[in-house]
């Protein structure tokens, strides 16, 4: 005779991989940087606003890059602008993410010209980019579910966080 | 009303005021240009062009005085205009400060410096104002190569 073991850890319990958890927390409380360039920011703010609504994606725009985990290029990047997006994105904590919303973030767009950099992945490392000048929302949130997949496919991402290893990226 | 302006000026100053233009209702004067700070405080004083409203620089490229240096006058008192156009040679380009006369020209000259690299003399602060500080050359001269001394030129759809 014995006490009876259950079968099943019960309705309260979940097994899973740290790594799908971490990841699974990281993408689906993606905080971008509050920070517009150009008329692309127009189209991300409707993002944000009631009708594409992002917040249901748990995309809360957050005024400090201390609290920001992504950062969404949006607009024309002026080589005088760039020191000043530099510093935002040093002040974010890792992870962090760059999405380039928009034909002038991803290729200068029509301003090929002395004062516009040609890309924003000259000086930024790129995880998504989204075409179109300026994107519809819908092009911005198929772009911010992309980063959220890519963000799922990670490996190692618990270990890297203590400490142990680097990030694995396999698309 | 700015004619009756242009005749006291060459009455004052005669030769120094080289040429004069009437089109649409707007009065152009060109001025000799050493004598540009005394042309504008005369103006201001005694002719009542009390704002700027704008400065700017023109590159004639392949012109002989290459430069120009343009004065949008405004009297706010009686509403008339006035445009008042200086010569600038392509070698050393430089016109005396008017910020002296409307200190609103302290800026405008900033930007002419740095756009166009006429330079002012005495002009109590000359710095870039729009341009990184570090930047070299003037983009908005007709020789600037649009997309930078540091690329390329576009040479056109290649397919």
């Amino acid at each position: 005779m014995g006490i009876e073991q259950p079968k099943t850890l019960g309705n309260g319990f979940v097994t899973t991989s740290l790594d799908k958890l971490v990841n699974w927390s990281r993408a689906k409380s993606l905080w971008p940087m509050t920070f517009g360039l150009a008329c692309c920011a127009i189209e991300m703010m409707a993002a944000g606003a009631a009708r594409f609504d992002l917040d249901r994606m748990g995309v809360l725009f957050r005024a400090s890059p201390r609290q920001a985990d992504v950062i969404i290029i949006a607009g024309t990047v002026t080589k005088k602008m760039m020191p000043v997006i530099r510093t935002v994105y040093e002040q974010m904590p890792e992870p962090r993410y760059v999405i380039a919303m928009g034909a002038c973030a991803s290729s200068g767009g029509i301003f090929d010209t002395y004062s516009v950099i040609q890309g924003i992945d000259e000086e930024l490392p790129v995880d998504v980019y989204v075409p179109g000048c300026p994107p519809r929302p819908e092009g911005l949130l198929y772009g911010l579910m992309k980063l959220q997949e890519k963000i799922m496919k990670e490996r190692n991402s618990f270990g890297a966080a203590i400490g142990v290893g680097e990030v694995v990226n396999e698309a | 009303m700015s004619k009756q302006v242009v005749e006291k000026l060459k009455e004052k100053f005669g030769a120094l005021v080289l040429a004069e233009a009437e089109y649409r209702d707007e009065t152009t004067v060109t001025v000799e240009r050493g004598e540009v700070v005394e042309i504008c405080t005369y103006l201001r004083d005694d002719c009542g062009f009390n704002f700027l409203s704008d400065l700017c620089g023109v590159d004639y490229l392949g012109r002989a005085p290459r430069f120009e240096v343009v004065y949008n006058l405004y009297n706010i008192t009686i509403k008339s205009r006035l445009r008042v156009k200086v010569l600038v040679e392509e070698q050393d380009p430089r016109v005396d400060t008017v910020s002296g006369v409307w200190s609103t020209a302290n800026w405008h000259e900033r930007e002419c410096w740095d756009l166009m690299g006429i330079s002012f003399n005495n002009h109590p602060d000359l710095r870039r104002i729009l341009l990184p500080e570090d930047w070299q050359g003037h983009p908005l001269r007709k020789d600037y190569p649009l997309q930078g001394p540091d690329r390329e030129p576009y040479q056109g759809r290649l397919s």
